[in-house]
């Protein structure tokens, strides 16, 4: 596992039913492409978080698959509708095989 | 086996043939992810929103945002990575919108293209070239 992998989501504490809410997530994590090279010119092997999904009591928002080309600490913005009131769930999955996961939830109101 | 001068001419060009290919190499994979995300389908301009800096100062961190109203996934490709994929959004029932904006690494000055697979099934591109300052694939 990458040291220091912290997810962070921002969602709001609440919303009307069936509102459209933005979610911003960003998650530190190195994100190791593979390309670069050591002082001493070895490449330093591929290490990157290769999915990440959102999910609202069960139901998927957005499941995306990640390539190197995404930044140190992958930041991602888009928007969610809320039918009731439950629980975002934001999972990342690393090519070593951790999987880093967060819950938030939201009330109607 | 002896080479005459003729020969070692002749193997020192192709050497130097094989070592100027990956530049093509690269366009043919990036040719070869559009063929696998739409089955080499034709792609309407219309349809799909990209939204990218014209000059980054930084390749490293490239904020774009990608819309395409109805798409169920839109693939993002960088033409002039080591290795073009950037990432695959697949949206769920759940999406109020088919938007979603991330930070993405550049090499250098490319086009940076997005595809969406829209409701009906038939394709949108959408394409901008992005200045880079510093590439973004360490040294």
């Amino acid at each position: 596992m990458a040291d220091g992998v912290k997810p962070r989501v921002k969602v709001p504490k609440s919303a009307s039913a069936g509102e459209a809410i933005t979610l911003k997530t960003l998650i530190s994590h190195p994100m190791e492409s593979g390309q670069r090279k050591d002082s001493s010119g070895n490449a330093i092997p591929r290490s990157i978080i290769n999915r990440f999904t959102c999910e609202f009591n069960g139901e998927s928002v957005i499941d995306v698959t990640m390539e190197p080309a995404i930044s140190t600490n992958p930041y991602f913005e888009f928007e969610a509708t809320v039918p009731e009131a439950g629980e975002f769930k934001f999972t990342w999955y690393d090519d070593d095989g951790s999987v880093y996961e967060e819950t938030k939830a939201i009330a109607i109101g | 086996m002896e080479f005459t001068r003729r020969e070692t001419l002749a193997v020192g060009g192709a050497a130097a043939l094989v070592a100027m290919l990956p530049k093509g190499a690269y366009a043919a994979t990036t040719e070869e992810w559009i063929a696998e995300f739409t089955g080499g389908a034709d792609m309407a301009d219309a349809g799909i929103d990209l939204t990218a800096p014209e000059i980054a100062e930084n390749g490293n961190t490239v904020p774009i945002e990608v819309s395409a109203e109805g798409a169920s996934e839109i693939l993002v490709l960088a033409t002039g990575n080591p290795t073009p994929g950037v990432a695959t959004f697949k949206f769920g029932p759940l999406a109020a919108s088919q938007y979603a904006s991330t930070r993405i690494r550049l090499a250098g000055t490319q086009d940076v293209v997005a595809i969406a697979k829209l409701a009906d099934g038939s394709f949108a591109k959408a394409s901008k070239t992005v200045k880079v300052t510093i590439g973004g694939c360490g040294g």
